[in-house]
C-alpha cells in the first residue's frame, strides 16, 4: 500500500451486497478525479464482486492487498466522466 | 359435405397454430411467438389490445418466457391472427416442432454475459423455429456459468463462456483474477499469471474483473444436449469442448437436429433417442460437425 498515496479510506465490511458497492460508490463520488481511496472488504461475494462493478463504473483499480484476516484491501483510483 | 369439412373443427391445425384448446368449450389460449424473451412495447400495446378485445382481459406469461391470451373463440380466430399481426406479433407453435428459443438478457443488458444470447436465440429462431421433428425441441440461451436460463433444461442448451489469455504486458499485478477465479484455476508466481486451463471452466470472471483487460478473451459457447424437465427430468450433457464461432455453433446445432430427426421415434424425446441408439453414435456426429 506504500506505493500509493491514500486520499481517503472506506470499510465494507459490516455491509453486505448490494450496500457493499453503493458504499463504495458512495466513499468515491466525494474524491475528486485522480484521487485514491482504500476499500477495506471480505472475502467471498464482496471481493469477487465490487471490483468489477468499481471498474464497470470507470475507475481505475490499482492494487489488491491480502490483508491475511479474511479481508481485503482495493485500491482504486477515482476517474471522472 | 364440403361446408361440414370446413366447418369441422380441426383442434390439431389449431393447436399446432399456437391455439391452445381450453377446458371451456370454443375457448382457446392463443400462444404468441416471443424470441428470447424480448417484446416490444408494439407488441405489447397489440397484446393488450387484443387480450381485452377478444379475450377476457388478461395474459398469461408461460414457463419459457412466451405470453398466452386466454378465452378466444373460436370464431375470432382469423380477426385475432389479422390484429395481432398489424402490432407485428405472430402465433407461436406447439406439438412435435422446434418451440420458442428462450434466452436471458445476455452481453448487452448483463454484466456478467459472456455472448449476446438475444442475437444467437433470434439467429436459431431463423433457422429452425417451427421444423417438424420427432417431438418437441426446446433451445434455451444462456450468457454465462451463472445460468440463470437453465440451459441443460432443453433438448438443445447455448451457454456463453469466454476463453481467456493472459496478456503480460498489459498486467499491474494487482491481484484480482487469482482471487475472482472460483475454480482456483489462477495462481500468480513471481509477478507471473499461471492459469491452469484443466481447472479453467471459461466463465470469463478473470477477464470482467481486470483492471486492466490483461486478457486476450474470445466468446465462446458450450453446449448441452438431452435435457428434458417434464414428465421425465435429465440434464443434458456436454460431451464436445467450447465452439469458438458462430458458424462452428450451427454446423454443431445443425447435426443434432438432423440426427433427431433421422433417428428419432415419433413422440420420442431427443434425450430418449440418444440413449436407445447410443451415446457414442452422436457423439461421434457431433464431434465431426465440431470438426468440420
Amino acid at each position: 500500500m506504500a506505493d500509493f498515496k491514500i486520499d481517503d479510506s472506506v470499510d465494507i465490511t459490516d455491509v453486505v451486497c448490494p450496500v457493499t458497492f453503493v458504499k463504495a460508490k458512495v466513499a468515491l463520488e466525494e474524491l475528486d478525479d485522480g484521487q485514491i481511496l482504500a476499500i477495506k472488504l471480505n472475502d467471498g461475494e464482496p471481493v469477487q464482486n465490487v471490483p468489477r462493478s468499481i471498474k464497470e463504473e470507470g475507475h481505475k483499480i490499482l492494487r489488491l492487498v491480502d490483508n491475511e484476516d479474511e479481508t481485503f484491501t482495493l485500491i482504486v483510483q477515482k476517474v471522472e466522466e | 359435405m364440403e361446408s361440414d369439412k370446413t366447418m369441422a373443427v380441426d383442434y390439431k391445425t389449431l393447436k399446432n397454430g399456437g391455439f391452445m384448446r381450453q377446458k371451456q368449450k370454443n375457448n382457446f389460449s392463443l400462444r404468441i411467438a416471443v424470441v428470447g424473451g424480448n417484446l416490444t412495447t408494439e407488441n405489447l400495446v397489440k397484446i393488450a389490445e387484443v387480450a381485452e378485445k377478444y379475450g377476457d382481459g388478461h395474459v398469461h406469461l408461460t414457463s419459457r418466457q412466451g405470453v398466452e391470451i386466454p378465452f378466444i373463440k373460436l370464431e375470432d380466430i382469423d380477426a385475432v391472427k389479422e390484429e395481432l399481426a398489424k402490432g407485428d406479433c405472430r402465433p407461436g407453435v406447439c406439438g412435435p416442432r422446434v418451440r420458442t428459443v428462450t434466452a436471458c438478457q445476455g452481453n448487452q443488458i448483463c454484466p456478467s454475459g459472456n455472448i449476446d444470447t438475444y442475437d444467437i436465440a433470434k439467429k436459431i429462431d431463423e433457422r429452425y423455429f417451427g421444423r417438424e421433428l420427432p417431438h418437441k425441441f426446446k433451445f434455451g440461451v444462456t450468457g454465462c456459468r451463472n445460468n440463470c436460463l437453465k440451459a441443460e433444461e432443453n433438448d438443445v442448451g447455448i451457454k456463453g463462456a469466454l476463453a481467456v489469455d493472459w496478456k503480460e504486458s498489459e498486467c499491474i499485478n494487482c491481484g484480482l483474477c487469482e482471487k475472482v477465479c472460483r475454480e482456483d484455476a489462477i495462481t500468480i508466481k513471481d509477478g507471473k499469471v499461471v492459469v491452469d486451463y484443466k481447472k479453467c471452466n471459461s466463465c470469463g470472471r478473470c477477464a470482467k474483473s481486470c483492471p486492466t483487460d490483461a486478457w486476450d478473451t474470445t466468446e465462446a459457447y458450450e453446449l448441452s444436449f438431452g435435457g428434458t424437465f417434464g414428465n421425465h427430468i435429465a440434464k443434458g450433457v456436454n460431451p464436445i469442448g467450447l465452439i469458438t464461432s458462430e458458424e462452428q455453433l450451427f454446423r454443431v446445432t445443425d447435426a443434432a437436429i438432423e440426427y433427431f430427426k433421422e433417428n428419432g421415434n415419433a413422440g420420442e424425446r431427443f434425450k430418449f433417442t440418444i440413449d436407445r441408439v447410443g451415446r457414442e453414435d452422436f457423439y461421434k456426429k457431433l464431434k465431426e460437425a465440431y470438426d468440420g
